[in-house]
């Protein structure tokens, strides 16, 4: 079945002529009706879009056009802004809005010739860890509804694992696609910081937002990645740094590579993980890799660091919404103040709202110094100590998440508990590092994560590293049982 | 308090919008007057996802102006995010420059009328965006919000409280008008909101060396509003003083109509602006052969254009001043002088703060557009140094070619005003008068010399003004005193 | 508690966010919680370090054109706004 073949496979056959856009099209289609329901991945379907962008693509192939991506279907996370479409970053304030534009990723696949079938859920303006926090609901894990999917790029992830799309792209700002990919089984890569254009992303806290992928494999990842990825003048912080050909550095040896493991991502992982990431470092070692143990002694105060510098910058970013040019309005405002207020209170949920406090509350006067500049100086000294890492090793390793995908409801009254959940993953995004994660295992019959974190610029190193290791084991080939 | 000698202490901050063509951090036109929200791009309407990309020109003409005042432009500078809810500020907040702006300290000379001079300090110069505007008529119990304006590059140049009067403060707003439209970073245009300022005013009990607490009075959009505004702050706080009152730290509307400043009420809560650096834009790097370029496009400056006038063509410093207040104006002059010749600059410089500039300010116009311009000047000029025309007539003929357009030598013609230099018809004249006012002539010889100017007068008037004034009074003379008449 | 009601009622009035009567003290508990644990901050040793405001070191803002890119769009992007008026977004009386 094709949703079972990879994105190569997939353009082997459409470039065989064994199959058209239209077909793969009308097949992942069918699938999103019939498998989405329960799952809550997907909450705007963009079908008939998606007929007109795939017969667009069959008759680019039939005019002599090829390309990796040419006629693959794709589901987009809502934070990106699609032309005519609604986007709604998971949230009743933006539940009307249209974009009148596409972000830059988006126009990227695009012109690529992919074709979106629907935009993903997610948590609320990708602020939470689980997926609960979006208007339109929870999303649910493929591998046992009961669980969350993780977040905040949950509904990406949740249907790349059902097999809903070949792939999904994502926004990863503190582990929003590693921890979702770790929890789903799935392959996500977050890039560096600059890498991929964040025009057209709503933002979330901007030095720390970067879009990624989600796929079935880090071949497919490579793919998607390179059409992402690239210059682009409409972002200040994008880099002008060609993008190396990801996919022909997938098969290098692995012969002498230098793997860290990262001490402070061991401390207090429960045994069964730790094993199952044990077992990848020997798959690592058999593969040629050297390993040695490295700390970074400032990480632990990567959480707290995380939770300054994101929130200062969210409760700026989200001050646009106030109900004037677009999004939600409360009905009567009786005075200028009582829009802001009530249109702001209506429109976002309660953790945006809690971030949002925070942020204010740690940008004001009084506290500006003790906590937000605080925050700025450890980020750096956590900079700092990735750095003094990549001179002694070439990746660092590590698990994911403490644990696989945990309870809908579990953590979601205790911002702390779920805070902690990005222990592992929010140290590359303070660092602007490149980070990768793919299923290693299995605890309780659901799917861990072995992250993989690379110096800036390093997406071929971590490709590579994630490809070898596919080739020799074959966790990412597992699928939830109803969805293969 | 009463009987105590209060000194008046003022800072302004000028916001000039730079002449871009686009916006600061879009590509939308920055053009005044288009109908609402036409100009207001994706970027400046602040929608979701959208980022600000730094116009080069902004930052370049940030530079000139550091350069003008001789201030040190900072070769590393940073973007700063200032947090506050407006209907006209859609991000929620403005980016500006806050702890590290781009031009640093740098100083300016004042010239008052009475030809003093003053140095007034510059604090700083930062990039910044300017907001949209509120339009409140038309809605009931609403307003309209126009983001055109919006993104619109501003520079805020921040004096140091070094003003003690009204007058000095619109001496030294005058003189960052001329300079930024030396520079031709500004276009100056007050009434359309490209030059304003804030005035922060306060009064200490002279020889004190704390200031006073300190009124914020925005948007002052002229110089005389600014003149007035100071002025009626200055009198309330001290009149608010020695009544036994405190003065508080706030922010004040200058009301034109009633001419009063008032209380702002949505700035009535204390601001907590929760500046931090933007994570949208990347610090602002100016090394030394950029600020070298931008060096190398400086016009000659105001004071040094000013120096150079009254050195070499001998004019006061306050006329120096006057006639390189603008470009153009200095332009004219050095034209004028240029075709008449330096020996006669100095009636150059009379004739253009006289009567050309009077004609331009009655009739608002711009030096630039005056049908008078240098070579008609000139021409005109030209007519009283060769002693066609006396300098009286001359003023009869500037105000035909104001009018007309025409050149001096043909209203001459036309008008027949040309002098009468021909010593037998002046004298004809002159026995004509004589003979009719014999009494006047019996007092004159008795000694009642001051009927001389009762001759000249009626010479003058029988010639209609014509005769050559140097002339008539030589002639007039040997004829009032000779026996046979 | 390190925050009070009214430290939240202030933070929440900055932020432009109305909070019920219900949600409030929730928000008392959970805020309070955050502020102690990023206080862990504190601990660490910042004298000498400069403030990381950017995750990539060495670069610089680049500069764009001065050129008008934009057209009149106005009518499409005022189809997202709850309230407009004669081309104006409409908002309730601005007191100046």
């Amino acid at each position: 079945m094709p949703h079972n073949l990879s994105i190569g496979e997939l353009a082997e056959r459409l470039a065989r002529k064994e199959t058209s856009s239209t077909e793969l099209t009308r097949h992942f289609l069918a699938r999103i009706e019939r498998l989405n329901p329960p799952l809550n991945a997907i909450i705007t379907l963009t079908a008939e879009q998606a007929l007109a962008a795939a017969g667009a693509a069959d008759r680019r192939r039939a005019a002599g056009e090829s390309g990796p991506l040419l006629g693959i279907p794709l589901i987009h996370k809502d934070i990106f802004c699609t032309d005519g479409v609604r986007t709604s970053c998971g949230s009743r304030m933006l539940d009307n809005f249209i974009s009148p534009y596409d972000a830059t990723v988006v126009a990227r696949l695009k012109s690529a010739g992919a074709v979106m079938l629907g935009k993903a859920n997610m948590d609320e303006f990708a602020m939470g860890s689980s997926n609960e926090t979006s208007w339109y609901g929870p999303v649910r894990n493929p591998w046992n509804t009961a669980k969350v999917p993780g977040g905040s790029s949950g509904g990406s992830a949740a249907a790349t694992a059902a097999r809903l799309a070949p792939f999904a792209t994502g926004t990863d700002t503190g582990g929003s696609i590693r921890q979702p990919a770790a929890l789903t089984g799935v392959t996500g890569v977050k890039p560096t910081y600059g890498r991929v254009s964040r025009f057209g992303i709503v933002a979330f806290a901007s030095s720390l937002d970067q879009a990624g992928v989600f796929a079935r494999s880090a071949a497919d990842a490579a793919v998607v990645l390179a059409a992402m990825a690239g210059f682009d003048p409409l972002d200040s912080t994008s880099v002008d740094a060609p993008v190396p050909d990801y996919a022909a550095a997938l098969d290098t040896p692995l012969k002498g590579l230098k793997i860290g493991l990262l001490r402070e991502f061991f401390d207090g992982l429960e045994a069964r993980n730790a094993a199952l990431i044990h077992d990848a470092i020997a798959v690592y070692r058999s593969l040629g890799a050297e390993t040695r143990e490295v700390s970074l002694p400032n990480l632990p105060l990567s959480v707290p660091t995380y939770y300054v510098v994101a929130p200062a910058e969210c409760s700026s970013n989200l001050s646009r919404f106030d109900g004037v040019r677009f999004g939600h309005r409360c009905a009567a405002p009786k005075d200028l103040m009582d829009l802001y207020e009530r249109s702001r209170g209506e429109g976002f949920g309660a953790e945006v709202k809690r971030r949002i406090m925070t942020g204010t509350y740690v940008l004001s006067a009084g506290y500006f110094d003790a906590y937000y500049l605080k925050a700025q100086k450890v980020r750096r000294l956590i900079t700092d100590d990735f750095r003094a890492a990549f001179e002694q090793v070439d990746l660092l390793i590590g698990p994911t998440t403490p644990t696989p995908a945990f309870d809908i409801g579990a953590k979601i009254d205790d911002p702390i508990t779920m805070y902690l959940n990005d222990i592992y993953t929010i140290g590359a995004n303070l660092a602007g590092l490149p980070g990768l994660s793919m299923p290693c295992g299995f605890v309780d019959d659901l799917p861990m994560g072995l992250q993989l974190i690379g110096p800036h610029f390093a997406e071929s190193r971590l490709l590579n590293a994630a490809h070898r290791f596919q080739l020799a084991t074959d966790w990412h080939r597992r699928a939830p049982r109803g969805y293969q | 308090m009463t009987g105590v000698d209060w000194e008046v202490v003022i800072g302004l901050e000028i916001h000039a919008q730079l002449a871009t063509r686009s916006k600061i951090f879009s590509g939308a036109s920055t053009a005044y007057g288009a109908p609402p929200n036409t100009q207001a791009s994706l970027v400046d309407l602040a929608y979701p996802g959208v980022l600000p990309v730094l116009n080069a020109e902004a930052v370049r003409m940030a530079v000139k102006f550091g350069l003008g005042v001789g201030a040190a432009v900072a070769h590393r500078s940073v973007f700063a995010r200032k947090n506050y809810f407006y209907p006209d500020l859609p991000k929620g907040y403005q980016i500006s420059q806050y702890e590290h702006p781009v031009v640093g300290r740098g100083s300016l000379r004042i010239v008052l009328e009475d030809g003093s001079e003053k140095i007034i300090g510059i604090t700083r110069a930062h990039l910044e965006e300017d907001a949209g505007k509120s339009l409140h008529e038309g809605l009931a119990h609403a307003s309209g919000i126009d983001l055109n304006r919006a993104g619109t590059p501003l520079l805020e140049i921040v004096s140091e409280p070094d003003m003690r009067s009204a007058r000095e403060a619109v001496a030294y707003m005058k003189k960052i008008h001329t300079l930024v439209r030396y520079l031709e970073i500004c276009d100056g245009n007050m009434q359309e909101g490209s030059f304003r300022c804030d005035a922060n005013v306060s009064v200490r009990p002279r020889g004190s060396d704390k200031f006073g607490t300190r009124a914020e009075i925005k948007n002052l959009n002229s110089f005389r509003f600014v003149e007035k505004a100071v002025q009626y702050e200055v009198a309330r706080q001290i009149e608010l003083l020695e009544s036994g009152g405190k003065v508080i730290q706030e922010t004040r509307l200058y009301d034109s109509d009633r001419n009063e400043t008032r209380p702002m009420r949505s700035k009535e809560e204390a601001n907590d602006y929760r500046y931090f650096p933007d994570p949208d834009l990347l610090p602002l790097e100016i090394d030394d052969s950029f600020i070298r370029a931008v060096r190398a496009t400086l016009p000659e400056l105001p004071d040094d254009k000013a120096t150079r006038f009254a050195r070499d063509f001998g004019l006061s410093a306050y006329d120096a001043g006057v006639l390189s207040a603008s470009r153009e104006l200095g332009n004219y002059f050095e034209a004028v002088v240029a075709a008449t010749g330096t020996p006669h600059a100095k009636l150059a410089a009379n004739w253009i703060m006289g009567e050309l500039s009077g004609a331009l300010n009655r009739d608002a116009v711009e030096i630039t557009a005056a049908k008078v311009g240098p070579k008609e000047l000139s021409g005109l000029l030209a007519r009283i140094n060769d002693g066609t025309i006396s300098g009286k007539i001359g003023k009869e003929v500037f105000e035909a070619m104001w009018s007309t357009g025409a050149a001096a030598d043909a209203i001459i013609e036309s008008k027949g005003l040309k002098q009468i230099t021909d010593a037998g018809a002046i004298e004809a004249v002159i026995d004509a008068v004589i003979a009719a006012n014999p009494r006047q002539l019996a007092d004159y010889r008795a000694g009642k010399d001051k009927l001389f100017g009762f001759f000249v007068g009626q010479v003058m008037k029988a010639t209609g003004g014509k005769a050559n004034p140097a002339q008539l009074n030589e002639l007039l003379k040997a004829r009032l005193g000779a026996a046979d008449a | 508690m390190s925050l009070t009601r009214q430290d939240v009622e202030k933070i929440a009035h900055l932020a432009r966010l109305s909070i019920t009567d219900v949600e409030m003290p929730v928000y008392v508990k959970s805020l309070s919680s955050i502020v102690d644990f990023v206080a862990e901050l504190s601990k660490a040793a910042t004298d000498s370090v400069e403030p990381m405001a950017h995750p990539l070191a060495g670069q610089s803002q680049r500069l764009r054109a001065d050129t008008v890119t934009e057209t009149d769009l106005h009518e499409k992007y005022q189809a997202n706004a709850p309230s407009v008026q004669a081309g104006l977004y409409v908002v309730p009386r601005v007191i100046e």
